[in-house]
């Protein structure tokens, strides 16, 4: 297929490309921009980071795990393009000079686009917006100095990037015969052609697929990018219910999860890093299946509804319902996750991701937990764990033994014992199956304790 | 004078630009083939059939090559000649290369190498300590022993006495540049290969067995790499030997990286080690004697591991005067990968394991570590009020200790009386959240232990315009090595930075090279360029005294002029006026260190030519639910002695403080009961994060000088910083410890749940 962008402000079209091929391979490979490094070809180091600018902003993407067709129509800057025109230095690249922020340099290049964005985009939340980027030599410090000494230096002109169309122009309807869809824009369309080729892969951030590719070198056939399909992208927040577009960003969903539930916030912030969490879509977190993604449990706590269509039907369910086994998701053939709704109403949301390191890490447990007490007695409780089973899942015997009884130490450790009947964990790399029982059950004593005012979190404290 | 500026790195704006070139972006000629291993899917058997049909017939694939295709040597060890680069019968991990894909692009040949079917008789892998101790796979024909005084005596006369064990995971380099090679072949026979390695000199011996040539006939170049952390030292052979081989097979260009989950896989990693102890000692904390065994896994095959464990041992002291010692060293061979050279070589595993003992001994006296720490110490050097110096367990004289000068002032400047009595206090009211602090001191040696290794030559030329091209043994792995050389090069010719060129390490400049290791290479290269760059110098004087009828000392080269006897010329007038003269301006620079002298069989000598110190206060928090912890704080005084380069040497702190730190938090390596290695990607193997380093972090370096005629009186500085992390685990200890009466007994890495495992044990559950 052919796929055309703006690259560091030209033009271009990449003619009869495979559409797995990864924008890191073209630039590296096709168009010799070998600033741009492959340190883990996974979206889990950053040396790879590039900016792209569609209509909804400039942001940090991984190319390594960014599939070409992803890009069509859009902007993307290369760390080649980061100095003017005239070679004169962007402020982070001479703050980074200045501080002494690069040892080997071989990470650099992703900083530098990274902190690029973060610069023209005001972000000076450091920690977190640099989380996906590993640095092996400096120890970071020099590197947070650069961006806090560039954050107020204006931003040089040519960073200002306008995507090549938007993406309601994007040319490339489904076509009636086989050939599968190079863009599809249309909601209808594209669902009608899907029920007629229910085997494509479809591919929406493509954090997980790309790894299929990078990774498994699996041929992943016919393939569907849900990039530009209309509708499926966005949160709207309504009088009664959130309604979520099933291709929303883990990072577009965030503000809105700050306003209303800040505990999802919270997790989302520490769920992959800006560059994943700029191209991961909660729908592709949810449909994946995975029991170890973070958005599930959470949804699951929330009671979510889930809205899936196949052609021109549509059906819905509760989230939990959707998570049959492992591998195994409650989705018909043709049949694609269209949004996700949540009832508008006070929070009681509580979330608790345990990873071997806090940022970009996939969790070892993670707790997320509706727990409304009204007079000192629990009224409702829904307590969702990802990693604790083969899929993401409630745990009822221990929400049996919270529910109607006083939200008191007693009633937790109730809770906690319950818990060890709701589960049976597995030992891998990331946890033994003993510890990920225990931290899920001291997860209900956290609660408890968060309660009676005492610090409950190291990210909390300081020296 | 450019020594002792605080200047960038030398590629800082190549970095920022994205123009810095690795191996993988050096543009490759028309036709370059791309390698991939296909590696055994077991740890242990016999190789019995390879079924490499589909690989050859998969697209893009010019050739598959097995141990049965290699031309001349099958090794790539830097060592023991234990390391076939393609597995002939044997296969003694999983992971380890048995046969090599040739083909049109690195993802031609990584995906034919999936398909590859070995036929593995299985046998049962030697994976823990105690089956190659039931089997007694080792190297060496039994441990290594170093002892001094009466163990036995000291234990009898003890008042106090405890023992224990402390398990120390090992670490991946995750080096963001992966391994990379890329061989090009010239006419009769010649072979230029670029590789992203710390030796280049040993790539060039290997690649020439490998061909069947002299290593006249290689040249092996390195511009730089993107990380080193030692392993670049011997790991990069299997890849310039392959793409030299296939290179010669072929006729043509061929390249080889490795995507990171092989390169993890394939790999080795730092030596993993179990410390078990056992020490007496009176009221005051004071050691009186100490039996301390080492066992470390070395995986597969010999590479470094013998100097790695023998650096363990030579830093089993840390800081403390030990009277009676016995260091037992056991050097198992296990069916993992080959363990090797990792920032500090054994000397982080080995300090450590005393710290852990001071630790103990403190928590069992209920005394403040730091006071035991002290108690401890070595006597300062130069002042040792009458007393014999102290030596080492080795045998050494400890002439240049500032130990206690330099906790004092950390104490100080981290206030850290006051920050104990606030933790104890926080801990005092309970809670979830728990702090902990610590002080740990870093006693580092500096020197090869393989004497000969201490040698280094540059070569420099002075061109007639004055400019100056610098060259030498170093390699440069993101250290500012190239900088601090380049400042010293300068400074002997009074020119600024811009009139030195800084080029590529090149075997065919600068001859038989060491590796770029043992924090040595500023120390070696520094001193060869020095002598070179006077050579040169004394020369132009010689030649400027005669016609200014003045001394040659009365020659003074100085921002970038040069007067005589009056006379003031521009450098670059002086080149021309040389050159006309007929003065040679090139010359090589030579330098080996002196004084030292080590016997590693009897376990006496003087190894080290001086000792790096350095000193780290560090404050974590800990939940007690989880067993989740961070640095809230870290206070660092480091030891470079007149620091060549500030800026570098505390990048070099820093950098290494967080890398030393990781190594003990969050790096865990797991490999299941098969001996496959589960944590083979940054998804499953968490280095630290940008937010994962302590939020005050405050770094000075000691303004002392090296004692030791060194450069410029300068320190080495690459690995000695790694092992103030090691405050970082004492800090989580003493968090833990607060939980409850028993000794924590907490090991590495501090994952959370290794911490709440402590918590349950101080708690005497």
């Amino acid at each position: 297929m052919n796929v055309s962008f703006r690259l560091n402000g030209e033009d271009v079209t990449a003619t009869d490309v495979s559409p797995t091929t990864t924008l890191l391979d073209w630039l590296r490979e096709t168009r010799g921009l070998t600033g741009t490094k492959e340190g883990c070809n996974e979206g889990d180091c950053g040396a790879c980071s590039v900016i792209v600018t569609d209509d909804s902003g400039a942001r940090p993407l991984n190319a390594c795990i960014l599939f070409l067709p992803q890009l069509h129509g859009k902007a993307i800057r290369t760390v080649e393009g980061i100095s003017a025109p005239d070679g004169t230095l962007h402020p982070v690249q001479q703050a980074m000079i200045d501080h002494h922020g690069s040892q080997c340099g071989f990470c650099t290049p992703g900083f530098i686009t990274t902190m690029a964005a973060n610069h023209l985009n005001g972000r000076t939340d450091h920690d977190t917006a640099l989380a996906g980027n590993l640095c092996r030599c400096t120890g970071y410090a020099p590197i947070i100095r650069a961006a806090q000494a560039a954050q107020d230096a204006p931003v040089p002109d040519h960073m200002h990037d306008t995507p090549l169309l938007l993406a309601k122009n994007i040319p490339g309807e489904p076509q009636a015969g086989a050939e599968p869809p190079s863009h599809p824009t249309t909601l209808d369309a594209f669902a009608d052609w899907y029920a007629a080729h229910p085997d494509t892969t479809l591919i929406a951030g493509a954090t997980d697929v790309g790894l299929w590719v990078t990774k498994q070198m699996r041929n992943l056939g016919q393939t569907a990018f849900l990039t530009h399909v209309d509708g499926l992208r966005g949160v709207t927040v309504g009088d009664d219910t959130i309604t979520i577009g099933a291709m929303t960003t883990l990072s577009d969903l965030h503000p809105v999860m700050a306003e209303h539930h800040p505990a999802f916030a919270e997790l989302i912030r520490r769920y992959g890093s800006a560059q994943v969490r700029n191209a991961a879509t909660i729908g592709g977190n949810v449909a994946n299946g995975s029991p170890i993604g973070d958005g599930p449990p959470a949804l699951i706590a929330l009671d979510a509804t889930l809205h899936l269509r196949c052609g021109s039907d549509t059906r819905s369910l509760p989230i939990a319902d959707f998570f049959i086994d492992y591998g195994k998701q409650d989705r018909q053939k043709g049949e694609f996750l269209t949004h996700i709704t949540l009832l508008r109403g006070a929070d009681h949301l509580r979330c608790y991701k345990l990873s071997k390191r806090f940022d970009q890490d996939i969790s070892a447990v993670c707790g997320c937990f509706w727990i409304e007490v009204a007079d000192g007695t629990v009224k409702t409780a829904r307590l969702a764990f990802g990693g604790m089973a083969a899929t993401p899942k409630r745990a009822h015997k221990a929400e049996a033994a919270l529910t109607g009884q006083p939200w008191s130490h007693d009633t937790v450790r109730d809770a906690m014992a319950a818990l060890t009947q709701d589960f049976t964990p597995l030992s891998d790399m990331r946890a033994s199956a003993a510890y990920r029982m225990e931290a899920a059950q001291n997860m209900l004593l956290r609660a408890w304790s968060e309660d009676q005012g005492a610090p409950t979190s190291v990210l909390e404290v300081r020296a | 004078m450019s020594v002792a500026q605080p200047l960038p790195h030398d590629a800082a704006r190549l970095h920022v630009t994205g123009a810095a070139r690795y191996v993988d972006d050096i543009p490759t000629p028309r036709g370059t083939l791309h390698l991939a291993f296909g590696t055994s899917p077991a740890a242990a058997g016999t190789l019995t059939a390879l079924d490499l049909d589909a690989v050859r017939e998969s697209p893009g694939v010019v050739a598959v090559m097995t141990a049965a295709d290699l031309p001349f040597d099958n090794d790539v060890s830097p060592s023991n000649h234990d390391e076939p680069l393609l597995a002939t019968d044997a296969v003694h991990y999983l992971g380890q290369p048995l046969f090599l894909v040739v083909a049109t692009s690195h993802g031609a040949a990584r995906r034919a190498a999936r398909l590859g079917r070995a036929t593995i008789e299985k046998s049962t892998p030697i994976l823990t300590i105690a089956q190659a101790e039931a089997a007694d796979s080792r190297f060496e024909d039994g441990p290594r022993v170093y002892a001094r005084g009466d163990v036995d005596a000291g234990f009898a006369d003890a008042p106090h006495r405890l023992s224990g064990v402390m398990e120390i995971g090992g670490q991946e380099h995750f080096y963001l540049e992966g391994q990379a090679a890329l061989a090009l072949p010239g006419d009769n026979g010649d072979m230029h290969v670029h590789s992203s390695t710390q030796h280049p000199s040993e790539i060039q011996h290997k690649v020439a067995e490998a061909i069947g040539q002299h290593m006249h006939a290689v040249r092996v170049e390195t511009r730089r790499m993107g990380g080193g952390f030692g392993g670049k030292e011997s790991q990069g052979n299997a890849l310039a030997v392959a793409c030299a081989i296939a290179a010669r097979a072929t006729g043509r260009p061929c390249k080889m990286r490795y995507d990171r989950d092989d390169d993890m896989i394939i790999t080795g990693k730092r030596h993993d080690f179990r410390i078990t102890y056992d020490v007496a000692y009176d009221d005051a904390g004071r050691i009186l004697a100490l039996d301390v065994r080492h066992d470390t896994r070395c995986g597969w095959a010999m590479d470094l591991s013998l100097p790695v464990a023998d650096r363990a041992m030579l830093h089993a002291d840390n800081a403390y005067h030990l009277p009676a010692v016995r260091i037992t060293s056991h050097r198992w061979k296990t069916n993992h990968q080959s363990a090797t050279a990792f920032r500090g070589f054994g000397g982080p595993q080995g300090m450590l394991g005393m710290e852990r003992i001071v630790d103990h001994v403190a928590h069992a006296l209920r005394a403040d570590p730091t006071a035991v720490r002290r108690a401890n110490f070595y006597a300062s050097g130069g002042d040792i009020s009458g007393q014999k110096i102290q030596t080492t367990p080795y045998g050494q004289e400890v002439d240049d200790f500032i130990g206690h000068e330099m906790l004092a002032r950390l104490e100080e400047t981290a206030d850290y009386a006051a920050r104990r009595a606030a933790v104890d206090e926080w801990n005092a009211r309970g809670g979830v959240i728990r702090k902990g602090l610590a002080l740990t001191p870093v006693k580092f040696g500096i020197s090869f232990t393989l004497t000969h290794l201490n040698q280094a030559g540059a070569l420099v030329h002075v061109y007639a315009d004055g400019s100056i091209h610098l060259n030498h043994g170093g390699t440069e792995m993101g250290q500012g090595l190239f900088q601090k050389v380049a400042q010293v090069a300068a400074s002997r010719f009074g020119v600024p930075m811009e009139a030195v060129r800084i080029t590529a390490t090149d075997t065919a400049k600068v001859p038989n090279t060491s590796a770029t290791a043992a924090s040595s290479g500023s120390d070696l290269n520094g001193m060869a360029v020095r002598n070179a760059c006077d050579t040169i110098r004394e020369r132009i004087e010689l030649h400027l005294a005669q016609l200014h009828q003045c001394r040659p000392a009365d020659v003074v080269f100085k921002n970038g002029r040069v007067t005589a006897g009056g006379a003031d010329y521009s450098f670059a007038e002086v080149a021309a006026l040389a050159h006309q003269a007929r003065i040679s301006l090139s010359s090589t620079g030579f330098y080996k260190t002196p004084e030292i002298s080590w016997d590693r069989i009897k376990g006496h000598g003087r190894p080290f030519f001086y000792f790096a110190y350095g000193v780290a206060a560090v404050e974590v928090a800990v939940d007690t639910l989880t067993g989740e912890n961070r640095m809230l704080r870290a206070d660092i005084l480091h030891d470079a002695g007149a620091s060549l380069n500030p800026a570098l040497d505390i990048g070099q702190v820093e950098g290494g403080f967080i890398q030393g730190a990781g190594w003990l938090t969050t790096e865990e390596l797991v490999w299941n009961d098969k001996g496959a290695l589960r944590t083979h990607a940054p998804s499953t193997y968490k280095i630290p994060a940008c937010g994962d380093r302590p939020e005050v972090f405050n770094v000075a370096l000691w303004d002392g000088e090296n004692r030791a005629d060194t450069i410029y009186k300068s320190k080495a500085v690459g690995e000695p910083p790694l092992m103030l992390g090691i405050a970082t685990l004492m800090a989580l200890s003493d968090a833990v410890a607060s939980c409850g009466e028993a000794y924590p007994d907490l090991h590495a890495p501090a994952t959370a749940e290794q911490v709440l495992a402590a918590i349950h044990r101080a708690r005497g559950a």
